[in-house]
């Protein structure tokens, strides 16, 4: 048909040389024109597969449909019914495994690069109406209190969620300012923070409460807001906030970084406009070595380069394919100059006489008989340790579950990885406690996160319904 | 919400003292604890301080603060009725307070801040408290009138004799150390060299002693791995396993280096302080 022959619509960007020395946002976003010729590049499949493919099932073959249409409010109200984050989504989701893997387009060719572009439309229509007031209605107050520990995207969904249902609503977050790894962890040139606020001053408006820099477990304890401050409900969304080190000789050196401390630094703390206002130091590097192959180590390689690094080296046991990082951030971190070091991995770091990172020891690896999971085991070859010369490492390979809750909530069930146990309601052990994202599934993604935060305040709002 | 601060006072040159309203960690908090306070919402960096003390009737926490750079600079400049935008509290695992029998308390410099409420705590429940503070001079010394309230022994030791004892705080340790009934522990807090040199007298005696950590932080929630330390071989968190760790154990070597891993970019950001201070007229 002629939808076919459309050609799948390039995501305009800022030139690699350009954005390498900035922290603006990488991809521009479509424009009308572009967004209209990608929608109608959507053939309108009868059993629209690529819905199976969202975790919180958006109706994406009507949203696409009325974007071609030239409705772009009607899109919207679509992607609403299901979706409270879709400027969020619509960038960092990774849609390649999810809904645009099920698109007929893309299945077609035998190319998932040439199935629609439902992330970015997403985004497209989320951001013509980013400023526009459409704050849900809110149901009469019901007096009953819903405590949210953790402001991330799980957290922010329960909270709207509730607060729609007429319940009174507080975050309590641990940090100074909300928005979980999407404000702490994923760089700003990737997802601008000020989307992630927009989405808080939203539930502010709907009368949602914010507790910054309060630290349930420490500052209050899950039995105490319960017992003794008057909620009925508590929604855990800790998320996996606790840093994997790789236990390798000189992982105390100075200059090696759990991929979580140098984000922070980075990101939360703005230490890229260190001396230009902000006051939170970060290592002045010249070459960098980041170990791992997810998100986490491309936006830690691409965050060096932005903050001065010359030479990047991403270093990753396992070939590229089986990289877990979204595709689109692969390919921006080699366009921007992130050097690829595939079936490598370092065996120790070492260091000078003032316990500094001089280099990193690695050894080459080959691919060997498939794993559990399927991949195929990267297996060392032996005597074959070579030396990087670095000044700095971050360590990316991922986020175990913190501990505090676990210390400090007697009868909540945890597994033996430290994730948080619940049923398919989001229902924990404890009577009124639900919880939800990376703390119960472990480092996973926003969109599963928010699906599950769906579920819980459902749950949240029917056992509110009858206590 | 911001804390107003309610009290200010000097203790020494560059060592203040200031009450601050924060209801929910003076409530919680133990001895032991620390909080990581950021002047302003956006630009400041998060730093951990000692609980000195608090009123939990009033809703306030005191803290003990030394200026040593470019945050804690601009937070001996805030004076009573100025604000404090983030304070996140109570952190760290509480001091392990039970009746030991006699318990030495050194403390250093700063140190005395965060060690006094340890010691409090600890001759409430019932132990005889030696106590041993010092400093470089005489100006230095602070929390004398406090140490002496609580002590049932107290020594004041300055490096250059200006004031009490002239000797590091090693010297009286040691002694009180060999005396026929030897302390059943020793708490030691101040500078990580004074602390170093303490666990290495207090091993010859064999006297258990517990250290409180100061390395560097940011979230202190565990999340960042920052402020990680080798303590018996392990790598351990100081924000969460910690601030208190068995001295004898710990790598105060490697500590040492990794605290010094801004220093340039510290000192620049306080020369920069500075002199935004002095061209605004603000410098007192
Ligand atoms: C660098 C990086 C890049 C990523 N990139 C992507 C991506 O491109 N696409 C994608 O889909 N996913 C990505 N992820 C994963 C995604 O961000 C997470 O899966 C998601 O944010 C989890 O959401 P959550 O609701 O569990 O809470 P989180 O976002 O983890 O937030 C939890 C919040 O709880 C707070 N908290 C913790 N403990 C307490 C406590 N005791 N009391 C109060 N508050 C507390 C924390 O400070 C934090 O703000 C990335 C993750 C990282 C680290
Ligand atoms: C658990 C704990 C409790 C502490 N309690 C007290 C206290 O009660 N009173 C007190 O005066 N000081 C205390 N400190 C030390 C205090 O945090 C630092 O002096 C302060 O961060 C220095 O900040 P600055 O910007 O003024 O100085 P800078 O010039 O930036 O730093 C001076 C030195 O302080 C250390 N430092 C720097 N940044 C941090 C940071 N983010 N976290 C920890 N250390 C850092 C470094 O070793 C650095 O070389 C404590 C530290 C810890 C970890
Ligand atoms: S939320 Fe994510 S998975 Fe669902 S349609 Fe949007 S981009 Fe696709
Ligand atoms: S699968 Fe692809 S082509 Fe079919 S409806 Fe969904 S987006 Fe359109
Ligand atoms: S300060 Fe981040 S883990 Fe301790
Ligand atoms: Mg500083």
């Amino acid at each position: 048909s002629e939808r076919l022959k459309i050609p799948p619509q390039e995501m305009p960007a800022q030139e690699p040389d350009v954005r390498k020395n900035n922290v603006e946002e990488v991809a521009l976003g479509y424009t009308e024109e572009e967004a209209r010729l990608e929608a109608m590049r959507c053939i309108q499949c009868k059993n629209a597969p690529c819905v199976e493919g969202c975790p919180v099932r958006i109706n994406i073959k009507d949203f696409v449909g009325a974007i071609a249409d030239g409705d772009d409010q009607k899109a919207m109200e679509i992607i609403q019914q299901n979706q409270l984050l879709a400027a969020v989504c619509g960038r960092v989701c990774p849609q390649e495994i999810q809904c645009q893997a099920k698109c007929t387009v893309g299945l077609r060719y035998k190319d998932p690069t040439m199935a629609v572009s439902i992330g970015r439309l997403e985004r497209f229509v989320a951001d013509k109406f980013l400023d526009n007031d459409m704050t849900p209605k809110i149901a009469p107050e019901t007096g009953k209190k819903v405590a949210v520990v953790g402001s991330g995207p799980g957290g922010i969904v329960v909270a709207g969620e509730c607060r729609r249902a007429g319940h009174d609503v507080t975050i309590f977050e641990a940090f100074h300012k909300p928005g979980g790894v999407m404000v702490y962890g994923i760089p700003e040139f990737r997802l601008p923070k000020a989307l992630v606020q927009k989405e808080i001053d939203k539930l502010i408006k709907m009368g949602v409460k914010l507790e910054c820099n309060f630290l349930v477990g420490r500052t209050r304890t899950v039995k105490q807001l319960m017992n003794e401050d008057g909620f009925q409900a508590v929604y855990i969304g800790v998320g996996a906030g606790l840093p994997k080190f790789m236990n390798i000789e000189g992982e105390q050196l100075v200059g090696v970084y759990s991929a979580n401390e140098y984000l922070t630094r980075a990101n939360l703390m703005k230490a890229y406009d260190f001396g230009k206002g902000a006051d939170t130091p970060i290592a002045r590097s010249k070459k960098v070595a980041v170990f791992g192959g997810g998100n986490v180590a491309m936006d830690s390689a691409r965050t060096a380069l932005r903050l001065g690094a010359e030479e990047v080296y991403l270093i990753y046991r396992r070939s590229e394919a089986e990289m877990p990082a979204r595709i689109e951030e692969i390919h921006h971190a080699k366009e921007e100059g992130v050097k690829f070091l595939i079936l490598q991995n370092p065996k120790r770091i070492l260091g000078d006489d003032k316990a500094r990172v001089r280099a990193v020891e690695c050894l080459r690896y080959e691919l060997g008989e498939p794993d559990d999971s399927g991949r195929r085991r990267p297996v060392p070859i032996e005597g074959s340790e070579f030396e990087i010369e670095v000044d700095t490492a971050i360590v990316a390979i991922g986020n175990g579950a913190n501990p505090l809750l676990q210390q400090t909530t007697p009868g909540l069930k945890f597994n033996k990885w430290g994730n948080i146990e619940v049923d398919d309601n989001c229902k924990t052990s404890i009577e009124g406690v639900y919880a939800g994202g990376d703390i119960v599934l472990g480092a996973a993604t926003v969109i599963l996160a928010m699906g599950q935060g769906r579920i819980a305040a459902q749950s949240i709002n029917e056992y509110l319904k009858s206590g | 919400m911001p804390h107003k601060i309610v009290n200010k006072n000097q203790l020494s040159e560059n060592v203040y003292r200031i009450e601050v309203e924060a209801a929910n960690i003076a409530s919680a908090r133990k001895p032991g604890q620390f909080v990581i306070v950021g002047i302003s919402t956006e630009y400041s960096e998060r730093i951990p301080l000692t609980i000195a003390g608090a009123d939990a009737d009033k809703g306030t926490i005191t803290l003990i603060f030394q200026a040593v750079g470019k945050s804690t600079a601009e937070m001996a400049n805030l004076e009573v009725g100025d604000s404090i935008d983030n304070i996140v509290g109570p952190l760290g695992q509480p001091t392990h307070i039970e009746k030991f029998g006699t318990v030495v308390c050194v403390g250093g410099g700063i140190g005395n801040a965060p060690l006094l409420p340890i010691a409090k705590g600890l001759k409430e429940a019932g132990n005889k408290i030696i106590s041993i503070i010092g400093a470089r001079t005489k100006e230095l010394i602070i929390l004398e009138d406090e140490f002496k309230a609580i002590s049932d022994e107290l020594t004041v030791v300055t490096d250059d004799g200006s004031y009490g004892r002239k000797a590091l705080v090693t010297e009286p340790l040691k002694e009180v150390c060999s005396r026929g009934e030897k302390p059943a522990l020793a708490v030691a807090i101040g500078p990580t060299p004074m602390m170093k040199f303490c666990c290495l007298t207090t091993k010859e005696f064999d006297v258990p002693t517990v250290v409180s950590l100061n390395t560097i932080m940011i979230d202190g929630t565990g999340m960042c791995g920052g402020c990680r330390v080798e303590v018996g071989g392990e790598t351990k968190f100081v924000c969460v396993d910690g601030p208190e760790f068995d001295g004898h154990k710990v790598n105060f070597d490697l500590m040492m280096k990794r605290m010094n891993a801004y220093k340039d970019l510290e000192q620049e950001a306080l020369d920069k302080y500075k002199e935004h201070r002095c061209k605004i007229g603000l410098d007192k």
